[in-house]
């Protein structure tokens, strides 16, 4: 693997740019691995790279039906941040941003994490106080977030409208200064070449039809496009098809998959520089370093694999930008498209032990797991390696759900994203 | 945007005028006080989330103001049929046959 610097930069340019090599080869299954990850998103990808990495398990495959990246990680709006309400998601999440703080010199490759701040519009007095309690609940967690008024949220972001006249008019907001975004390919592609480099297969377009259990109960390997392939375990990182992969072992989840819609405008020059939620009117916007507004819509409210979504979430998500943002309202939009996220019933995710041994979950992020993705994919390596959770996973059990230890964020604030 | 024929009042309308409201066929404990952990939780929690046919409900909110169900392909999101709360759970390989 070549390793990125300013003298590779050099020497490559010297050449002609012809020399660079393949970031990773595209790999054909072998008979047997130690640890099977389903889904080569960026969580099952970094799950294999910290395996390898820090657990010095290197006999390890990632299969995915598609190509790698090409699910949820390269269709999200990217946006990172750790401000959930309980204790429990503070860990997880915050676990999360302290790896991404390092992640680009880890990967040696530019993850492109951009910490601009993300900012949630207050537009009335049950947002008033639902974020105060949350800003309140972050700093006893140790968690940054600070409440801004009206007019310091608009010098905070000046094509902000904070005019009382507006039709959602802004009464304050609450800022993360440590949140921001990532490149979102850069995620995948880091992992996938870390990951690579230390002896795990990536292996593409390969769907896997069942796991396949013995006699005794434990996973003994995945059924595939390509035919049976051996492990001792497997971990299922589907996201929005964890419940197909997972009825094939008998395992049936409290999961709903939905289809979730963003959008991005033609490029512009910059003129957006944090990001800017809304949870009252669902609205989310923020500029890619390409100069696209990158624009979060909704879920559909029906269950759905189609990928695509409806056009009236859309045509409502482009209203509310337009009245937050009046000076974007003769904008156009490049294009639009869906991914299929997998939603709990308390909006928090399930990553652990199954009642399968030798099988591992990692799922339920739903329309927010990208900004987990470091965070995931390391807890996922540790609770596969040690067959024990780690303590920031360890209350994301499949078990909460007849124990009634939910993780209620569903409730806290019916936040996505 | 979906159309969706609603039984009661026999019309196809825009999906706009409905609201989704989950797993049809769902029952609810007959005896709450003797059922388990694990029942309850299949019960309020555990859903098909079937890639294909899923029995399903809606709820024509902005019209006759009554739920029933239907039956939605969650690939093509075509609709294999839609009837009332009290008719028996139609039988998949029937309307299957019937949509081809
Ligand atoms: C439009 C949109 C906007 C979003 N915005 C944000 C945001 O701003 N911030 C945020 O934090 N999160 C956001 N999310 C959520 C976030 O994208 C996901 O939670 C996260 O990327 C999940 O990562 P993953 O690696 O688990 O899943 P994925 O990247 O979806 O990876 C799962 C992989 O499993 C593969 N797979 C599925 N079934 C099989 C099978 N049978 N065999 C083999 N492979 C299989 C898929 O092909 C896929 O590549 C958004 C999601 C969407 C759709
Ligand atoms: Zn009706």
């Amino acid at each position: 693997m070549t390793h990125f610097s300013a003298l590779s930069l050099i020497k490559n340019a010297l050449s002609g740019q012809k020399n660079w090599e393949p970031q990773w080869p595209d790999s054909e299954p072998k008979a047997e691995y130690d640890v099977i990850i389903v889904g080569a998103g960026g969580h099952g990808l970094g799950a294999a790279y910290y395996l390898a990495k820090e657990h010095g398990i290197t006999n390890v495959a990632v299969i995915d039906k598609g190509w790698l990246g090409g699910g949820n990680t390269g269709r999200n709006t990217t946006i990172i941040r750790s401000n959930y309400l309980y204790d429990e998601s503070a860990k997880l999440y915050d676990h999360a941003l302290d790896l991404w703080d390092g992640l680009s010199q880890e990967l040696n490759y530019n993850v492109m994490y951009s910490q601009r701040g993300v900012l949630m519009l207050a537009h009335n007095v049950h947002d008033v106080q639902s974020f105060q309690r949350h800003v309140h609940a972050n700093r006893l967690n140790g968690v940054d977030n600070v409440w801004l008024s009206a007019e310091e949220a608009k010098e905070f972001c000046p094509p902000l409208d904070i005019s009382p006249t507006a039709r959602y008019p802004v009464v304050g907001a609450a800022l993360q200064r440590r949140a921001g975004t990532a490149r979102h390919d850069a995620v995948a592609w880091g992992y996938a070449r870390g990951a690579a480099a230390r002896g795990v297969d990536i292996i593409q377009n390969c769907p896997v039809t069942a796991i396949r259990r013995g006699p005794d109960g434990r996973v003994t390997g995945v059924e595939t496009a390509k035919g049976f392939i051996g492990a001792k375990k497997v971990a299922v990182s589907a996201a929005g098809h964890t419940s197909v992969v997972m009825d094939t072992a008998g395992v049936r989840m409290p999961l709903e998959s939905y289809p979730l819609q963003a959008l991005v405008s033609e490029p512009i020059k910059p003129i957006f520089p944090c990001v800017v939620m809304s949870n009252s009117v669902h609205a989310y916007i923020s500029q890619s370093d390409k100069g696209e507004l990158v624009i979060g819509s909704g879920t559909d409210q029906y269950t759905s694999y189609s990928q695509r979504g409806g056009l009236p979430l859309i045509e409502h998500t482009v209203a509310a930008i337009c009245e937050i943002f009046p000076i974007f309202n003769r904008m156009r939009m490049l294009r639009k498209w869906g991914g299929i996220v997998d939603v709990t019933p308390d909006r928090s995710a399930i990553l652990g032990k199954t009642p399968v041994p030798g099988l591992y979950v990692n799922c339920g992020w739903g329309t927010g797991g990208f900004k987990a993705t470091p965070g995931a994919a390391h807890t996922l390596a540790w609770t596969v390696a040690k067959d024990d959770p780690h303590p920031a996973n360890a209350p994301f059990t499949l078990e909460r759900f007849s124990t009634g230890r939910l993780i209620d964020e569903a409730a806290a604030a019916a936040v996505a994203h | 945007m979906l159309l969706i024929h609603c039984p009661y009042c026999n019309q196809t309308l825009p999906e706009l005028e409905f609201t989704y409201a989950g797993e049809a066929h769902i029952a609810r404990p007959a005896d709450p006080s003797s059922v388990s952990d694990e029942e309850w939780r299949d019960f309020l929690f555990i859903r098909t989330n079937v890639k294909g046919p899923h029995y399903e409900r809606w709820r024509h909110f902005h019209g006759c103001g009554r739920y029933f169900n239907a039956v939605r392909d969650t690939v093509s999101d075509r609709f294999l049929i839609t009837y009332k709360t009290d008719d028996p759970r139609p039988e998949l390989s029937k309307l299957l046959e019937k949509s081809k």
